[in-house]
């Protein structure tokens, strides 16, 4: 009788939202053992450590063995100095790379959608910095920030712009940095724009034009509403990028001068660096809350909107 | 009259700005790549007066016992044998999360969107690492490129296994397909545009990687591409040009890749992103 009953137990709760193929023996043909080798090492090396991340980030450890010691390590996190501004630093940083991301993005993608010249070669070139390596275009932009001999202010002074020193003055070291990231990463935002512009119908252009709107006004009143999909898109791409961000402040200025360009990612490595783990495991900690108190709103916020529409 | 202006006047402006903030700088790399020592320290965008291709180009394979080439090799290594192991999982769990409604759908998606969302835990994964016995060794560091790539993967897969019609499993279920045959024979050879798109981002996600080799992976024998080009930073403070040149040969994958695969790179990196 029982053995029965769960067989068509399973199989009403299935029918209603999906028709399955016959079975043979009663066996799906979606097995759920296909979960298994992905969910073993997603398991073991992403969702393990993140839990565990949780207690280590409470205690002093060398990998071994630990001591715990309660909210010490969160305690050191906002209470030096040094680490406090890795934190708004890394505020900044997520910030101003997303807004410029978000902006720039989405003039270049209105440029790129008009009828200029040479669309294809401008897109192609505006998108091939988002496949360089961060470390090479660092270096490659350090030695062109370089405060004295660098392209960048002799470019400047031959205007008649006296440059800052970009990456050794600590007003300007993070604000470089976060530049650089806009100059490799605006393609993605502009081509997700361009993705999104061209999927708004052709008419709403049209009828507006009829009605003898300016090309300001269908930017505000058809563009920017009916893109804002992606805008959703690269605000979150680029925050969590953004806010996770270590390889090209580790290439330019590895947290300097002193600690000024210091974000979260870098603190978590140089504690790493001198074997305060429990520490390193705190700032990780911190970094998540951070990323997913941001994220997870936001998203949501932007989602839902979108729906309403 | 003023849409010709339009036209050619913003295109030419477009093109003026493009070349100065993106082409210089690429050019900038290229050419103080092929100078002597004594023109690179200058920093300046200047025609090389005697080019050293050839001299550079030995110069960095051959510094620190052909460390370059051993990393490439690595590099090599890493990339296709994470991206194969990632396509062929993800593409199995997409299979079946799209197909098959159940209650473990929620927790997987879940799952996902933690995946693209939160950042991994840095010295948590290296004690897993170290229990598991992986740590410092190759096999360890595909193994975290295939956890951290996941969730992409089995995003990009899902969406487009969605548009594959049902009527074909349930036609190969009838004729007696198991469930492996009915996914590597029949759903697999299906997959052929997604699977190119997935490889071809993630090579370049994974060959241009330089956080995971740093923590997973440290020691020069050991080292992949990256690593190099940040174990030269310091070594080679005053060679800009064998600096450069490194960059220059790192940067060749990726562009061959780009030059072939070009629309792939960009539908991938934007569907996945829409999706996100």
């Amino acid at each position: 009788m029982t053995l029965n009953t769960a067989p068509t137990a399973t199989a009403v709760r299935q029918v209603p939202q999906v028709t399955n193929p016959k079975r043979r023996k009663g066996k799906s043909a979606y097995p759920y053992w296909f979960y298994l080798p992905a969910a073993v090492i997603y398991t073991a090396l992403f969702l393990v450590p993140t839990v565990v991340s949780f207690f280590f980030s409470l205690t002093r450890w060398n990998l071994n063995e630990f001591t715990f010691i309660g909210l010490d390590n969160f305690v050191q996190f906002f209470q030096e100095p040094a680490l406090i501004k890795g934190l708004t630093n890394t505020f900044i940083y997520g910030i101003v790379t997303s807004v410029l991301k978000v902006v720039l993005g989405m003039l270049l993608a209105v440029l790129l959608t008009s009828q200029i010249i040479a669309r294809g070669y401008l897109r192609s070139v505006m998108f091939f910095p988002v496949l360089l390596s961060s470390i090479g275009v660092g270096i490659v932009f350090t030695a062109l920030m370089d405060p004295r001999n660098g392209m960048i202010n002799e470019g400047l002074a031959a205007i008649g712009i006296q440059g800052p020193a970009w990456l050794t003055d600590p007003a300007w070291a993070l604000l470089s940095v976060a530049l650089v990231d806009v100059w490799k990463g605006v393609g993605l935002a502009t081509v997700i724009y361009i993705a999104g512009i061209v999927s708004i119908p052709q008419e709403y252009f049209e009828a507006a034009k009829m009605d003898g709107a300016s090309s300001f006004k269908s930017f505000f009143n058809i563009t920017l509403p009916l893109a804002r999909p992606a805008t959703a898109t690269v605000i979150i791409l680029s925050l969590i990028g953004g806010l996770r961000s270590f390889d090209l402040i580790w290439a330019m200025t590895k947290g300097g001068p002193g600690f000024t360009s210091d974000v979260i990612a870098s603190v978590i490595y140089k504690q790493y660096q001198a074997g305060f783990y429990g520490l390193s495991t705190a700032g990780n900690v911190v970094l998540f809350l951070i990323v997913t108190a941001i994220v997870l709103p936001l998203s949501m916020f932007l989602n839902r909107k979108e729906v309403e529409q | 009259m003023t849409t010709a202006l339009k036209r050619y006047g913003l295109g030419v402006l477009a093109i003026a700005v493009s070349i100065i903030v993106f082409i210089i700088p690429l050019l900038f790399m290229v050419l103080t790549a092929v100078k002597d020592r004594k023109e690179a320290a200058k920093l300046d965008f200047a025609w090389p007066t005697n080019f050293q291709f050839v001299e550079n180009f030995t110069a960095v394979l051959s510094a620190r016992k052909f460390m370059l080439v051993t990393a490439f090799i690595n590099s090599t290594i890493l990339t296709v044998v994470s991206v194969t192991i990632l396509v062929i999982l993800a593409a199995m769990v997409a299979w079946v999360l799209q197909r098959r409604k159940s209650r473990w759908n929620g927790v997987a998606n879940f799952l996902i969107l933690s995946g693209l969302i939160i950042p991994p835990a840095i010295v948590p994964t290296i004690w897993v690492l170290q229990g598991m016995g992986l740590f410092k060794t190759l096999p360890g560091l595909i193994l975290i490129e295939v956890a951290f790539g996941l969730s992409f993967c089995v995003m990009l897969f899902r969406a487009f296994i969605a548009s594959i019609p049902k009527e074909l499993d349930e036609a190969a279920v009838i004729d007696g397909c198991g469930p492996v045959r009915l996914f590597f024979r029949v759903i697999f050879p299906l997959l052929r545009s997604v699977i190119v798109t997935v490889i071809v981002v993630q090579s370049v996600h994974i060959f241009n990687d330089f956080q995971n080799p740093l923590y997973f992976l440290p020691g020069d024998a050991n080292a992949t591409v990256q690593l190099t080009l940040f174990n030269f930073q310091s070594q080679f403070t005053t060679n800009y040009n064998l600096l450069f040149m490194n960059i220059l040969l790192i940067t060749v994958p990726p562009f061959i890749m780009y030059l072939f695969f070009n629309r792939q790179i960009v539908a991938g990196m934007t569907a996945g992103a829409v999706k996100g």
